[in-house]
């Protein structure tokens, strides 16, 4: 054995000549026939992706073409109305008013939880008595199920209950409403049941990208003299910019088809002055057994989500669309 | 602020200085508030159950006068309850299983090979987080029926791990691609096959990506509404959330039965959740780490 072999023998797996001879960049591979590899990858691959397919790609598909049709979800799908399902909703005031209140609770889900999210991410964000407690505390609702939200909270507004009783308490009598009857007051209640149950998703989701933050950046802005404001501000905050906007993303993609809590509450009611796209297409769709106005809705509410995604990874993920997924939920 | 900039290098470096006595008061004042919105509705309903409907309805507000643990005992005696827990443990636990084995597999597919087209099947996995369940609920429902799954649990269970696989490919995708290749060669001059590199070096080493995983998988079918309402008929086949709403609208009269009920539907979730924060939290915060 030469000597320069027993030195390339040393420095590790790059030791026979032909791999030397590949370059020190490329990495070893696994030998083995094509054949063997692409079994594999069948093995691994195929069952998630029939699922993924049979259960989530087709049925929208099978939505798509059911959406052309007249439909009442029952007997022979042979009523072709091309696109009538889609100019019909389109007419519908009720059906536009249901985009208008989605699209309120979205602009509000972003622009009202994210700032109070970043803040009270942002005090949490150090050690103090009980930090654990209130974590656990503040992120507990974000596990309940929607529906028994719901339930509790139609129980706790009810006319003259709990949340009446509150008000009166604090000397606000005043304030009193029909939370969940008053056609003008209907979309706040729902909205700050929203709030109540996912604000805290957007506490903990910030925390743990505050915590990816390394001290040491923070360290070494506050002997250069800055101070803690600037420190937030030139410092925390940008380096929480991808996880910021990954929670946008979630929590946009959420409030557009958001159904439980307000299905519970109110059904999109009274008199459609909480409906949303969802509960627009169970109660005009479904509930009314006509498919195929369904199928057109979800299509169209697909659309939207479609639409932002597009936008938003245009202008605002590209740039950190790996490195914030990983940092923000795994 | 600008009374403390200059002390606050030092202090920095010390953690807690002057900045203790300006912040740590607006930290506790916001945690006091926030802890009290978030348990006072929690508490009220738990405590309402102790009450008699007459009790409610003469002050919503108070106390139980006098505590009766009537509802919770006819409720914890009786089988609905039982039968909801059972068949929402049943769904969760089946459609977080097949999340992890199938997404898991999908992901090493995706992660530890070279080949054509992987990009596009990525893609397609991750398009899947743009569908609401919502969308493809109605065909769905035709779909179950002719696989003869209607009114059954795993009709439910299936199509959720199947919703379920892009959050797992988002989040387990990256996290296996950051593995450092320096282990894999080492496992392979180490005359591991692929195989064994995966099982034994690899998921050991996404543990954490997999328990968030898992727990996000099995939180979402543990929570899902819409599909467990439009496929399951027979009440003895129902979710705790779905059984949560029948009983409210059956008994809409018995407020304290309501109340009670909904209190002892939250205590699974809950208590899973204070079990399972730990792995949450550190899972959510930079598991790359581990």
């Amino acid at each position: 054995m030469s000597r320069s072999t027993a030195l390339n023998a040393g420095l590790g797996p790059a030791a026979t000549e032909d791999s030397v001879a590949a370059g020190p960049l490329r990495r070893p591979q696994w030998r083995g026939p094509k054949l063997r590899k692409k079994t594999e990858l069948t093995i691994l691959l195929a069952p998630g992706l029939i699922l993924f397919v049979g259960f989530v790609l087709i049925p929208i598909g099978i939505a798509a073409y059911y959406s052309l049709f007249n439909w009442s979800g029952y007997g022979p799908l042979n009523d072709y109305i091309g696109f009538k399902n889609y100019s019909y909703a389109f007419k519908d005031p009720a059906f536009i008013q249901s985009i208008e209140h989605t699209l309120y609770l979205t602009v509000a889900s972003v622009a009202i939880q994210g700032p109070l999210a970043i803040a009270i991410a942002l005090l949490l964000n150090r050690k103090f008595f009980g930090r654990t407690f209130l974590r656990t505390v503040v992120f507990a609702p974000y596990v309940l199920p929607p529906a028994v939200t719901g339930v509790m909270w139609s129980l706790i507004l009810q006319p003259g209950g709990f949340a009446d009783q509150v008000f009166k308490a604090f000397g606000l009598g005043g304030l009193v409403q029909l939370w969940l009857a008053n056609v003008h007051v209907v979309l706040f209640t729902v909205f700050a049941v929203l709030t109540w149950q996912y604000l805290g998703f957007g506490i903990v989701v910030l925390l743990a990208g505050l915590q990816g933050i390394p001290t040491e950046l923070k360290q070494a802005a506050a002997i250069d003299g800055a101070s803690p404001w600037q420190v937030t501000r030139r410092i925390t905050l940008p380096l929480l910019a991808p996880t910021m906007r990954i929670w946008g993303f979630i929590t946009v993609i959420g409030s557009l088809q958001v159904f439980d809590v307000i299905w519970i509450l109110t059904q999109g009611g009274p008199a459609g002055s909480s409906s949303t796209i969802s509960t627009y297409m169970v109660l005009e769709g479904v509930d009314s057994t006509d498919f195929g106005f369904a199928a057109a809705i979800a299509v169209i509410l697909f659309a939207f989500c479609f639409v932002f995604a597009l936008i938003y990874q245009r202008y605002a993920l590209r740039r950190d669309t790996r490195g914030a997924l990983t940092r923000a939920v795994g | 602020m600008a009374a403390f900039t200059q002390a606050t290098a030092p202090d920095f470096l010390s953690r807690y200085g002057r900045r203790r006595w300006t912040v740590i008061p607006a930290t506790y004042l916001v945690a006091i508030v926030g802890c009290g919105l978030t348990i006072v509705p929690l508490l009220f309903v738990v405590v309402d159950g102790f009450r008699t409907n007459g009790d409610i309805n003469n002050s919503p507000a108070g106390w139980p006068h006098p505590w009766v643990a009537g509802n919770y005992t006819s409720i914890l005696t009786s089988a609905p309850f039982w039968q909801f827990l059972g068949n929402s443990v049943l769904i969760s636990a089946v459609a977080t299983t097949l999340t992890l084995v199938l997404g898991s597999m999908a992901a090493l597919a995706l992660s530890q090979y070279e080949f054509k087209g992987r990009e596009f099947f990525y893609t397609v996995f991750v398009s899947g987080f743009l569908f609401p369940i919502g969308v493809g609920a109605l065909p769905l429902y035709l779909l179950l029926q002719r696989l003869g799954l209607l009114d059954n649990q795993f009709g439910v269970a299936i199509p959720e791990a199947a919703f379920a696989l892009p959050i797992t490919m988002i989040i387990l995708r990256p996290f296996l691609r950051a593995i450092p290749g320096e282990l894999r060669d080492a496992a392979m001059v180490d005359g591991a096959s692929r195989f064994r590199f995966f099982v034994q070096i690899l998921i050991p080493l996404a543990k954490p990506a997999l328990i968030t995983v898992g727990l996000l998988a099995f939180v979402t079918s543990w929570n899902q509404y819409l599909l467990p309402l439009l496929v399951l008929q027979t009440s003895s086949h129902f979710t705790l959330p779905l059984g949560t709403y029948t009983f409210q609208t059956q008994y809409s009269q018995n407020d304290a039965g309501i109340m009670a009920f909904t209190a002892l539907a939250m205590v699974p979730a809950l208590g899973a959740f204070v079990f399972a924060q730990r792995y949450l939290v550190a899972g959510a915060s930079g598991a790359v780490k581990g």
